[in-house]
């Protein structure tokens, strides 16, 4: 936390940090989920996860900013060890966005933003009112902000939770299966502000099934199966020339 | 026709009613009310500690909570009561003198506190764990989570079974006369009781309750207003800038939010 620049950007973003993962373990009761989960995503860059359901993926990312705690091994951020930090503290520091937005449905969008910047961040009410505002308009829906999310679309939801999250001023962004729960009108939209976001040098780590989104975003593809990456390496290379049988299966699958 | 009248005479005799008036509005209605409130304002805040320790990870808060719901739900108000206000009569007279009502109220609240302890319990749980998880992602601790993210979603839904215990709660009041009140500390079933037992005549019962139909009649359709407003609100509170004028009807107004996809 010390070594961090307190940057005061409001629009544009600055690099982040890079994220890593030793050898993560975790079982939940007698399901042993992650395996040994080694991965490194350099700052200001983006990693997608593949794989079949129930192989992990949203697991690793919980496990990244300890809503899960692994059982084994260890994660970096910035090439530190966060398992001593305080997990709320840690949590500012890397956004997260979820399959099914997760908006306060009893909040209007501004609130759902202004929540944990004055509660967390010590901001002012105008002031988180006002940066709020900046990263509504960033994706698109400022003249929402007074409406709750039930009545927004699920992509405008989604794209709220986004800006949610950014206000926080993370280092780095987890999206988990951020699309998957969209109409396939709403999902461009969504996938265009997140390659924006990642185009400006936020460090993300995303789970997806849009291979589309991975092969010209991501500088890196993992796929994990069975909790373990098994195959990894630059989008090109892993949708063009699988090594491995599985991930061969599982391209011919989905693609 | 002559029984008829007397039927008549027995319950709606205006003479006995206009009688107990004047006691049932000065003395009943007031001590009624204040029963009602202290014991909803007690049972409410007993409740919701009740309800979170019952949702604890701790087992030694949430076995207690199991105990002290099972309890006061499972005993008959009037065992409560009587065994409160009768048991701990002596040591009321010692703090707050020869008044039965503190111990009164506190038997009300502690049977409402387990019932509005499971309302509010339900309520809590059928909120998405989503909702905690993701104020945990923005940095809230857990009990921060549940304080400003879970627990106000949660007890919006159970408002109308909330109301419904309160009017459960204007009723069960009436079980305080076990507890030998003076004539001024009379409720409202009380007084009519003690005028048709000394008239002979059930009239001023009736006023009674009628007394008790005015009060808790209101409540049931505020009960109906708000399960209402939750259910279309759920679509329909979209707050005013979607709505400048408040003209439109709310039930078109989801339609209009999608319509009004910019991307």
């Amino acid at each position: 936390m010390t070594q961090q620049t307190r940057s005061s950007h409001t629009g544009a973003l600055t690099g982040g940090v890079g994220v890593a993962t030793r050898d993560v373990q975790l079982s939940l009761g007698s399901n042993h989920v992650l395996r040994g989960v080694d991965l490194e995503v350099p700052a200001a860059s983006t990693a997608c996860v593949i794989g079949p359901s129930g192989s992990g993926k949203s697991t690793l990312l919980r496990v990244v900013n300890r809503l899960l705690e692994p059982d084994s091994g260890d994660v970096l951020l910035d090439g530190r060890s966060v398992l001593g930090d305080d997990p709320d503290v840690l949590r500012q520091r890397v956004g997260m966005v979820f399959q099914h937005f997760n908006l306060f449905p009893h909040k209007t969008v501004r609130a759902n933003i202004t929540l944990g910047l004055t509660r967390l961040k010590g901001l002012s009410k105008d002031e988180a009112a006002e940066r709020a505002l900046v990263h509504l308009d960033r994706v698109g829906l400022a003249h929402k902000a007074d409406v709750r999310p039930g009545n927004l679309s699920g992509g405008q939801q989604q794209r709220v939770a986004i800006a949610r999250a950014l206000a926080m001023e993370p280092e780095v962004m987890l999206f988990d299966e951020a699309t998957s729960a969209l109409d396939p009108e709403l999902v461009k939209g969504v996938l265009a502000t997140m390659a924006d976001l990642a185009a400006e040098g936020m460090t993300m780590l995303v789970v997806t099934h849009e291979m589309g989104f991975a092969r010209s975003v991501a500088q890196q593809v993992l796929f994990m199966d069975h909790g373990r990456v098994v195959e990894a390496g630059e989008p090109g290379q892993v949708f063009e020339a699988p090594r491995t049988e599985r991930l061969q299966r599982f391209l011919s699958q989905v693609l | 026709m002559d029984a008829l009248n007397t039927v008549w005479d027995t319950f709606f005799d205006l003479d006995a009613m206009r009688a107990a008036l004047p006691d049932m509005l000065r003395v009943g209605l007031p001590n009624t009310l204040v029963l009602a409130l202290f014991s909803a304002v007690i049972g409410t805040v007993l409740g919701m500690v009740l309800a979170v320790c019952g949702l604890s990870q701790h087992r030694w808060l949430r076995w207690p909570a199991r105990v002290w719901t099972d309890v006061f739900r499972g005993l008959p108000a009037a065992v409560t009561i009587l065994l409160i206000g009768v048991g701990l009569a002596p040591l009321g007279l010692e703090i707050w003198g020869p008044n039965p009502y503190p111990l009164g109220i506190l038997a009300l609240s502690l049977i409402a506190s387990a019932y509005i302890g499971e309302i509010f319990r339900s309520g809590i749980q059928s909120v998405d764990p989503g909702q905690l998880e993701a104020a945990r992602a923005l940095g809230f601790s857990r009990p921060w989570g549940m304080r400003l993210v879970v627990i106000p979603q949660g007890v919006r839904r159970v408002l109308p079974a909330l109301v419904n215990q309160f009017i459960a709660l204007i009723k069960e009041s009436s079980l305080v006369y076990f507890l030998g009140l003076l004539a001024s500390q009379r409720d409202l079933f009380r007084i009519g009781q003690d005028a048709a037992a000394n008239t002979g005549n059930q009239s001023a019962l009736v006023l009674a309750g009628l007394c008790y139909l005015l009060i808790t009649v209101p409540l049931t359709h505020v009960v109906n207003a708000i399960d209402r407003r939750l259910r279309e609100g759920r679509r329909a509170d979209g707050g005013p800038s979607e709505t400048p004028e408040g003209t439109t009807d709310p039930a078109s107004r989801p339609e209009l939010a999608i319509s009004q996809e910019p991307r």
